[in-house]
Order: structure tokens, then C-alpha cells, then sequence
């Protein structure tokens, strides 16, 4: 009894020290959350002036970043703003600054070249942006250039849209049992290949809507062992593009983390459609999509948006392919910035370092959203 | 040692013949109704009593006079199944047991005609299922001629004949070349049902496009896009462009337009572009300007 009185007078001890240190000789970010102050370093080396500006960033203190900055005579603090959480609606406005990295690119008595690496949380995952920063000697400090990209201005214009939509009825409560619902799409897998990777095994495959109706698609696979007993079951979750239109192929791939090939006897593929509502708009052209061989191997292109509306969120997909048309990866990437009508966007799409040399063709697909309906 | 044997048989006798007038139809119940017909019972013996009529989902209860006839009136009893009648009198009860069976015509058909959309030119690939029932929705378990007509769009009409057994028969059609709707019926006596199905076209056949110089760009057009029987594959159908040049590759998917799908795309001096529908490929065209 007394052992235990001394271990909870030791422990609120141990707090009050700890919080009497932590009052007085904070952590500098935790001061600079609370609002005591930023987490400036001194701006003596171009690298602590671009972390400045990034912690600047993250902390949405704009005035102050953009006080910092050189070149500020060239665009507003909005414009500046705007730069970085997008003018529209998209991936980047709701994300927060994760983190970050600093790298010298070249550097002399008066100027450097700064990249700085930008980890954004969104809600579809890490998006990674980069922008190299020109430095300028001022005095004592250093001060950084922000290479502003402004968005492209669309003219005012009416873009006609005569474009499907496909609208569905189904059945009503009073209807007698025999009268059929409208018919569900009818999908088929027309190409499924397991892969073995480090992390466990993949199930890489295409899908197609050979109906005449759009489709929501999805892709279940249970992992059966020798002895036909289930091992996991894994659905193909955002590695596919969900709404196909009619003659549409969207890629999959479905993960199972710490499973070996070895272990699986077969694979039971379940695809899943269903009848929604969906408009044939908007219509993406995918342009100057290039392969891009390791090391770095990536593919890489740009999107058009050769509609009216705005796309806010797009998702682009590439199947690749070995000389004999297997499909041997799949890999996408979400576009954190909205698509406006008539303006290129560019992709980057990692291809695995280890599967770059099979990698013979490809095919590229995307999903888009537009805030106001799913399409 | 006479009397009792003499005791013992007189007491299995009596007790057979309480058993048989138990069992034995002393109210008269005929062994089998059909539903919704009236009957009637003949109660025996005299003083008062209660009738129940006991079945699935329904009781029936009657006060009567014993010796007299209880009438029961056209559509008493409706469905079909396994009814116990049990007369409770003062001093004793009597069970007998009969049969609620449909009626032999066909008055309510429910009919299951499957897919509601199907691609043209599928041999088999359009069935019908359909249960037949009594006026009481009882399902007509004596076998019952029933017959199946689909008439396509092209005028052609396709008939089955069945019998069905147990309340059930089914039929397969073939889906016809031409695309439009189908009207798919079935008949059992007097009465019928229907159901529209819907002939859809097949995947493009000789998917072929034009290309034509539009400033610095080119604008490729499909020709009209039909499947192997000639139907207009229908409008929203994606249709993808690709154009390869030095190694890069650029690829638009465009949905069906009034029967055709266009495009204006960057014109590459040596590109080739190539046209796809689904699993159908179309013809390719080296661009030279």
C-alpha cells in the first residue's frame, strides 16, 4: 500500500517537472502550433529559409510566407494562395502540408536552387508535389523567389453538351413479384494475372462493361489454398475505376499483404455490377502519354478536359503491358488539382523499378469527379 | 375364463367402432373441397356443439344443432391445404380431416421472363418461368397446358407449347437478329401475361474511321458503328482514339454521338491512329501531311 502511495507521488512529480521544462524550453513547432511564436530558423542559408517558408505553409500563415518572399511584387497573396490549395475545388484544398524536404540544387555567394519536396495528406492518401525555389542574398538573410503558376484563364464561352445520360426506374414496392427488374449491367473479366511481390501477392486483371448501360463496377477475390479452403478475401477498392460506361475497360488490382504464391491453390473472382445513373460528359483526352524507362521508370502525360465543366478530382489508371499483352502492373494516380475545360494537366505514374524492363505498352484510363454528381 | 375373453372382446369391439366413428366420416365431410366452393356437413347425433373448421392461416367456428346440415358459402374456404374439422359436443368430440385443393382454372399467372436485356442473335438465351394459379392465388398443382409466344421486333414469332406440373413450366427463346423490344407472353386458358425484353446490339463489327486535316489538327470520325447483324450500336457507347508517334502515345474515349464518335486530336506528321470498341478493334491510319 505505502509502495503504491510513493509510485503515484513519484509519477505527479515526474509530470510537474515535465511541464514546468516543457513551459520553458518548448519544442519549437509545438510553440509555434500554440501560437507562441513561428518555428523560423534564422534565414542566414537558403535551406533554412525554404524550410521557413514551407513551415509558413503548413501552418496556412500566408501573410507571413508571402512577406517573405522576393518576387512578391508579382502576384497578389491570393494568387499566391490559391497557387497552392488550387483555384477550384480539389485534392489540394482539403489536404494539410505533411511534410516536407529541403535539397539543395546549387548554390553560390549570392543565389541557390532549393527543391523542395512537398508530402501533402489528402483523403485519398500522400500526394507529393515538388517546386524548385530561386534564392537571393538580401543583406544577411536570404529570401526565396516562389515560381508561381497561375492558372490558365478560360474566355468566357458556352461549350454545347449534348452529351448521354442514362437515367434508371427500378422496380416499385407495389409491383408484382414477377414483373423483372431492370437488368443488372453485365461485366466480364477479360484478363486476370496473379503477381508476386515483396509485400505479398497481386491480383492485376481488367474489366469489361459489354452492356449497353453504364455500370458501377467492383472486384472481389478470395485466395483459395490447395485444399480449396479460403485463405483472404480482398476487394479491389480504389484501383479500379468504378463507373464504366458501355464498351468501357477499367484495370484492377487487388492486394493480399503476407500471402506467397506458393500458398494458393486457385483464385475465385467475383465481379459485381450495378445499374446507375452516369453521363457520358466529361470526355478526357489523355495526351502525350510517353514511357519513361528506369531508372525513375514512370509514364507520364497529360490530361485535357475537352468539356465545359470543371472536374475536381481525377484518378488516372495505367494497365502496362509485356511484349506478349499480359498485363504485369497497374498503378494510378490521383490529380490533386481540378481540370479546366481546355487546359492540359500532366500525370506521373510510378512504374516499379523491378517490372520497368518488362514493360512493353500500356493503356491509360481516368475516372473523374465533379463536385454536384458523381461521373 | 369365458367371461373374461367374452369381456376383453366386447371391449375392443366397442373401442373400434368409437374409433371408426371418429375417423370414418360420421359428419359427412367430403375427403377433398376445392377452394372457394361451398359444402356443407351433416352433424350427427342431437343437443349442441361447436364446429371448427381448422386450417393453414384460418379457423372457422360455428355454433350448431347436432343432427342438422351446416352449410358453408362459396369462398369459405380459400386456401389450399390439409383442414382438420373437429366437433366439440357436450359429452363428446368428433375429428375428421379433408383436403382444400385449387381449382383447375388458371386465374392469376405470375411470369418470370429473364434477362430484360440481352444482346441480338442468342440462341436459348431469353426463358420464361411461369407459375399458374387458382382465383385464390393457390398454385394449380394439376397439370395445366400453358403456352409461350415472343415476337421480336422483325414480325417473327416464336411459340412453345408446355404442360405445367406442379404450377410451373418454362420455356427458352432465341434472341433474333434485329435489335428493339421484344414482347414475350405466356397463356393458360383464357387468361395471359407479358413482359417486354429488350433486344440490345452486339459488340461493333468493322469498326472503321476517316481522318481529315482540321488546321493543326486532325479529326478522326467513325464511320456508322453496327454490330455483325447491322444494328446502330447505341449512342453513349465508348468508342477509343489512339494516336502513337515516337514512341508516345495519345488516347481519347469518346462515347457514341447519333450513331458515330468524333474526335479532334493533335495531328503528328508520321502518327497512327487507331480506333477500338470494347474488344472490337477498327482499322488504323498513318497520318502524312
Amino acid at each position: 500500500m505505502k509502495k503504491g502511495h510513493l509510485f503515484a507521488a513519484l509519477l505527479g512529480a515526474l509530470t510537474v517537472v515535465l511541464i514546468l521544462i516543457g513551459t520553458e524550453w518548448p519544442v519549437p513547432s509545438a510553440a509555434a502550433y500554440a501560437g507562441g511564436g513561428g518555428l523560423l530558423r534564422s534565414s542566414s542559408t537558403p535551406e533554412e529559409t525554404a524550410a521557413n517558408l514551407v513551415d509558413e505553409i503548413r501552418m496556412q500563415a500566408w501573410d507571413k510566407a508571402y512577406a517573405s518572399l522576393a518576387n512578391k511584387a508579382q502576384f497578389t497573396e491570393d494568387e499566391f494562395k490559391r497557387d497552392i490549395t488550387g483555384y477550384y475545388p480539389s485534392l489540394r484544398t482539403y489536404a494539410t502540408l505533411e511534410s516536407f524536404e529541403v535539397t539543395p540544387l546549387h548554390e553560390s555567394a549570392d543565389e541557390a536552387e532549393i527543391r523542395v519536396k512537398l508530402h501533402w495528406s489528402t483523403v485519398v492518401g500522400v500526394s507529393v508535389s515538388t517546386r524548385d525555389l530561386h534564392m537571393m542574398r538580401n543583406g544577411d538573410h536570404w529570401e526565396a523567389e516562389w515560381p508561381i503558376v497561375k492558372e490558365a484563364v478560360v474566355p468566357p464561352q458556352v461549350i454545347p453538351v449534348n452529351y448521354l445520360r442514362w437515367d434508371v426506374i427500378y422496380r416499385g414496392p407495389g409491383d408484382d413479384w414477377g414483373i423483372q427488374d431492370v437488368e443488372a449491367p453485365h461485366v466480364r473479366i477479360v484478363d486476370m494475372h496473379p503477381v508476386e511481390r515483396a509485400e505479398g501477392l497481386v491480383i492485376l486483371g481488367e474489366l469489361l462493361n459489354e452492356d449497353v448501360v453504364p455500370a458501377n463496377v467492383s472486384v472481389t477475390a478470395t485466395l483459395l489454398s490447395k485444399s480449396q479452403s479460403p485463405i483472404a478475401t480482398e476487394g479491389s477498392f480504389d484501383k479500379i475505376s468504378h463507373l464504366l460506361l458501355p464498351k468501357q475497360v477499367t484495370p484492377f488490382l487487388i492486394e493480399f499483404s503476407n500471402v506467397t504464391l506458393s500458398q494458393v491453390g486457385s483464385v475465385r473472382m467475383v465481379p459485381t455490377s450495378s445499374l446507375v445513373s452516369a453521363s457520358a460528359d466529361p470526355v478526357i483526352e489523355i495526351e502525350d502519354q510517353q514511357l519513361n524507362p528506369a531508372p525513375g521508370a514512370s509514364l507520364t502525360g497529360q490530361l485535357i478536359n475537352q468539356s465545359g465543366q470543371i472536374v475536381n478530382v481525377a484518378h488516372v489508371l495505367g494497365t502496362f503491358y509485356d511484349k506478349t499483352g499480359q498485363v504485369v502492373w497497374v498503378a494510378d494516380e490521383y490529380i490533386d488539382r481540378a481540370l479546366l475545360p481546355q487546359t492540359p494537366i500532366p500525370f506521373e505514374i510510378h512504374i516499379p523499378q523491378d517490372l520497368a524492363s518488362q514493360v512493353s505498352s500500356q493503356r491509360t484510363v481516368v475516372a473523374t469527379y465533379s463536385s454536384g454528381g458523381s461521373q | 375364463m369365458i367371461v373374461r375373453w367374452a369381456l376383453l372382446l366386447g371391449g375392443l369391439v366397442v373401442a373400434m367402432a368409437q374409433l371408426a366413428h371418429a375417423a370414418g366420416g360420421s359428419m359427412g365431410l367430403p375427403k377433398t373441397i376445392e377452394a372457394g366452393s361451398s359444402f356443407s356437413i351433416q352433424t350427427p347425433g342431437s343437443g349442441n356443439a361447436s364446429l371448427y373448421i381448422i386450417g393453414i392461416g384460418q379457423v372457422l367456428k360455428r355454433d350448431v344443432q347436432l343432427g342438422q346440415i351446416v352449410f358453408f358459402a362459396a369462398g369459405s374456404l380459400f386456401n389450399a391445404g390439409h383442414y382438420l374439422a373437429v366437433l366439440a359436443g357436450d359429452s363428446s368430440t368428433e375429428t375428421e380431416s379433408f383436403d382444400v385443393v385449387p381449382a383447375n382454372k388458371p386465374s392469376n399467372l405470375s411470369f418470370l421472363a429473364k434477362p430484360s436485356r440481352l444482346p441480338v442473335g442468342q440462341p436459348d438465351g431469353i426463358s420464361g418461368a411461369v407459375y399458374v394459379f387458382d382465383a385464390y392465388h393457390n398454385l394449380i398443382s394439376v397439370p395445366t397446358p400453358v403456352s409461350f409466344e415472343l415476337s421480336s421486333p422483325s414480325g417473327t414469332i416464336q411459340k412453345r407449347a408446355a404442360i405445367a406440373r406442379e404450377g410451373a413450366a418454362w420455356a427458352q427463346m432465341d434472341s433474333t437478329a434485329l435489335q428493339g423490344m421484344d414482347e414475350f407472353v405466356v397463356r393458360a386458358g383464357d387468361i395471359s401475361s407479358a413482359r417486354v425484353v429488350g433486344q440490345v446490339p452486339g459488340d461493333p463489327c468493322g469498326l472503321k474511321m476517316t481522318a481529315r486535316q482540321s488546321g493543326q489538327q486532325a479529326v478522326l470520325v467513325t464511320d456508322a458503328v453496327r454490330d455483325c447483324n447491322g444494328n446502330a450500336v447505341l449512342d453513349g457507347t465508348i468508342v477509343t482514339f489512339t494516336e502513337t508517334y515516337n514512341g508516345s502515345q495519345s488516347t481519347i474515349d469518346e462515347p457514341l454521338k447519333h450513331g458515330i464518335a468524333q474526335v479532334t486530336i493533335s495531328a503528328h506528321n508520321g502518327a497512327m491512329f487507331s480506333v477500338a470498341c470494347g474488344v472490337a478493334m477498327g482499322n488504323q491510319i498513318r497520318w502524312e501531311k
